[in-house]
């Protein structure tokens, strides 16, 4: 499963085995030193200044369609950013970069539409851009337009997404499936009921209500993007060298979400989610970790979803209601089932 | 479904409470059993993806085996099928076919391989769909059929509707009740009770099992597809089987009668006939196959062009392919997880056997559901 192949292929970027495995023989072998952070593969790097640590991240988004039910790709790139550095334990952001390569031929009022939400999406988050790049390129070039964002912030103390420990609670901070879903309903112009829109937002405010709760309880996060809650869950598994019991009964899922999903044979736990953490808790903090997240208006529906065990580290073990099975790690672009 | 989305019906028949009612039944069934372990068949995929799915193995007693038999109807698609669908590609005619289809391996190639040297083949989500594709065109296109009696009786459907003439039909089409005796008549099985597809019996009826379960003294519980349903079908067959009832029950009454769809069925019979024919992996099953009726003559690719396989054809089968189990596992033999194949030189990207290609084959729906349905020990 880790051999590279000649090219690089689509399932590269799909946030699951194949992705890890090109970001570790091409990147992190390559680029090292040891230490410097790259060899973790967490959200961001971590760089140490007096007694504090500057927490550095960067992320490029192409996403099809560029508008969606619930967010566009200038909402996307600045929460994703934020989000990084916020499961880093980073929830006050010194500043935000941008660059924009954009195709030739680019509408002005949709680029216009893009920054506005962009705009919105900084108020809320507290951010601001201090720098920028744009770029133009030639007509069938690039497809549309290209964003990357870098943020910088300080944490304290820095959550690691290899934290998790046996008995550690599982927590999810609402529905999953909400991104993934409308976005795929969008790309394939299916004609789905219900209001199905992306939960694209920037999770900085709810992860500080998370930590000034939870303090030194809170063992690990991570924002289950590509992939979904099921490769998140598996990261933190691997790297923490537990087992998790996923609950599957105690997983929000949003009644037009579990209605498509079961129409196009597509696992809510498989697809991305753009505004929700995944919150790794000591027991003893659990509840009171929850019921923070709760009072926070982006976190009304979180629930304790897991606990970690010692049995089968690096394995998510779904326990259904019915009997329990593997939960298997998405590989490659999922494709809904039109029959 | 419509009037209730998500709601009345889905507490039905999704209620992990008479989940545990029902497998603590069937724990006190398995364990007053004198010879153990009992072993229950379904033979469908989508009874497979829901047992996954819901791992629902990992709740039944120790003393109860519940494998699939050969239920997925593209598994089951001879090499020698696929490659006439693969020659016909590469001699320039359209094809339409469904998607699993595309990537099943022939003698030495797929359709999928064949497209990649510039063949034509389209994939389509219905017959329907097929025919539609024809319509637009002046040329020959010809629809690749798969799929047992339920999908069979679409196709029919089209050719009775009066498709354009130049459409055609290749016929992979299957019929699963002589699969059953096939099974039941394996030395190597031990099958002591059959659970029969609900979508299939809503076609054929459950009478059509009658006959089948007295001869062979074998149970049969026409089940559907949703969790319960399908451990209340277990329960059913262990008390069947508990008391010598070698008969039919049906367990999907709000689908399936009796008689079945006896429009289906016409249609059906009026395209189709059954004609002994080669199951990949299994062997020849009698009047296993469905092919097209003299009358249809005009509309079956078969006559209409000269196919000629004999260059796909090779008469050593790769090291890889020799390893794989499929064959063994579509009767039950074996499990997935005993292939020595299985998640490794074997995954959904890049299948060796045909169970890892469809979305109805064993493996592909094991390695979906993270490759190990029997977690029974674990905390």
């Amino acid at each position: 499963m880790s051999k590279l192949g000649d090219t690089v292929v689509q399932k590269h970027g799909a946030g699951g085995p194949a992705m890890r495995a090109l970001i570790e023989s091409v990147f992190v072998a390559g680029l090292g030193p040891a230490g410097a952070g790259l060899a973790a593969m967490d959200d961001g790097a971590v760089i140490p200044v007096g007694d504090r640590f500057l927490v550095l991240t960067t992320d490029s988004y192409v996403i099809k369609p560029l508008f969606f039910p619930g967010g566009d790709i200038g909402r996307l790139a600045i929460c994703g950013t934020i989000n990084d550095l916020a499961m880093m334990g980073a929830t006050l952001p010194l500043g935000l970069t941008c660059a924009v390569i954009i195709e030739a031929g680019f509408a002005i009022a949709e680029l216009e539409r893009i920054r506005d939400s962009m705009r919105a999406a900084c108020a809320e988050a507290g951010a601001t851009i201090v720098t920028g790049d744009t770029k133009v390129m030639g007509k069938g070039e690039l497809d549309g337009i290209v964003i990357n964002t870098a943020g910088v912030a300080f944490a304290s103390r820095v959550v690691r997404d290899s934290g998790l420990r046996c008995g550690d609670r599982i927590i999810v901070t609402g529905s999953v499936g909400d991104h993934g879903f409308a976005v795929m309903a969008a790309r394939h112009k299916l004609q789905l009921q219900g209001a199905l829109a992306s939960d694209v937002a920037p999770l900085n405010g709810l992860v500080r209500a998370a930590l000034a709760a939870g303090g030194d309880c809170i063992s690990a996060m991570k924002d289950p993007t590509r992939g979904g809650l099921a490769s998140a869950l598996h990261e933190m598994a691997g790297k923490g060298q537990v087992g998790i019991v996923l609950d599957e009964a105690c997983v929000p899922v949003r009644p037009e979400v579990r209605a498509a999903s079961e129409l196009l044979g597509i696992d809510p736990l498989h697809v991305a989610n753009e505004g929700k953490a995944v919150i790794g808790v000591r027991a003893e903090a659990a509840d009171r970790v929850l019921q923070a997240l709760r009072a926070h208006a982006l976190g009304r529906d979180a629930a304790i979803i897991g606990t970690c065990v010692a049995e089968r580290p690096g394995s998510v073990i779904l326990d259904t209601g019915f009997g329990r099975r593997l939960l298997a790690e998405p590989e490659g672009e999922l494709l809904p089932r039109i029959c | 479904m419509t009037a209730d989305p998500g709601g009345v019906a889905e507490l039905k028949f999704r209620d992990p409470g008479r989940a545990r009612e029902l497998t603590m039944a069937l724990a006190r069934l398995a364990e007053s059993r004198e010879r153990a372990p009992v072993t229950l068949m379904h033979v469908c995929g989508t009874h497979e993806q829901a047992i996954a799915r819901f791992g629902l193995r990992s709740s039944l007693p120790p003393g109860l085996r519940v494998i699939m038999g050969p239920g997925c109807p593209v598994c089951v698609t001879d090499f020698g099928e696929v490659d006439e669908g693969v020659a016909l590609a590469l001699q320039g005619v359209r094809i339409a076919t469904y998607g699993d289809m595309v990537k099943l391996p022939g003698s030495s190639k797929s359709l999928a391989d064949a497209q990649t040297e510039g063949a034509r083949v389209e994939v389509v989500y219905s017959a329907t769909q097929a025919v539609e594709l024809a319509r637009a065109t002046e040329e020959p296109v010809v629809f690749f059929a798969s799929g047992f009696e339920t999908t069979a009786v679409t196709t029919a459907a089209i050719l009775l509707a009066g498709p354009p003439a130049n459409f055609s039909v290749l016929s992979a089409h299957k019929y699963v009740p002589p699969a059953m005796e096939a099974v039941a008549g394996l030395p190597d099985t031990r099958v002591d009770g059959f659970l029969a597809a609900g979508h299939a019996a809503v076609i054929t009826g459950y009478g059509l099992f009658e006959d089948f379960a007295r001869r062979h003294r074998t149970p049969v519980v026409v089940a559907g597809f949703e969790p319960l349903d399908i451990l209340a079908g277990l329960v059913k067959l262990l008390e069947m089987i508990r008391d010598r009832e070698y008969g039919v029950a049906n367990g999907y009454p709000r689908c399936v009668t009796r008689a079945g769809n006896l429009r289906a069925q016409e249609s059906l019979w009026k395209v189709f006939e059954a004609a002994d024919g080669p199951w990949r992996g299994i062997g020849v099953i009698p009047d296993g196959n469905l092919q097209l009726r003299k009358e249809w003559a005009a509309l079956d690719a078969r006559r209409r062009f000269r196919i000629d396989v004999s260059g796909l054809q090779q008469t050593e089968r790769s090291e890889l392919s020799r390893r794989c189990l499929c064959g063994k596992i579509m009767v039950g033999l074996v499990e997935p997880t005993q292939c020595p194949l299985f998640g490794r030189e074997c995954v959904p990207d890049s299948p060796v056997g045909a169970c890892m290609v469809s979305s109805e084959g064993t493996c592909k729906i094991w390695y979906q559901y993270g490759g190990r349905p029997d977690l029974g020990g674990t905390p």
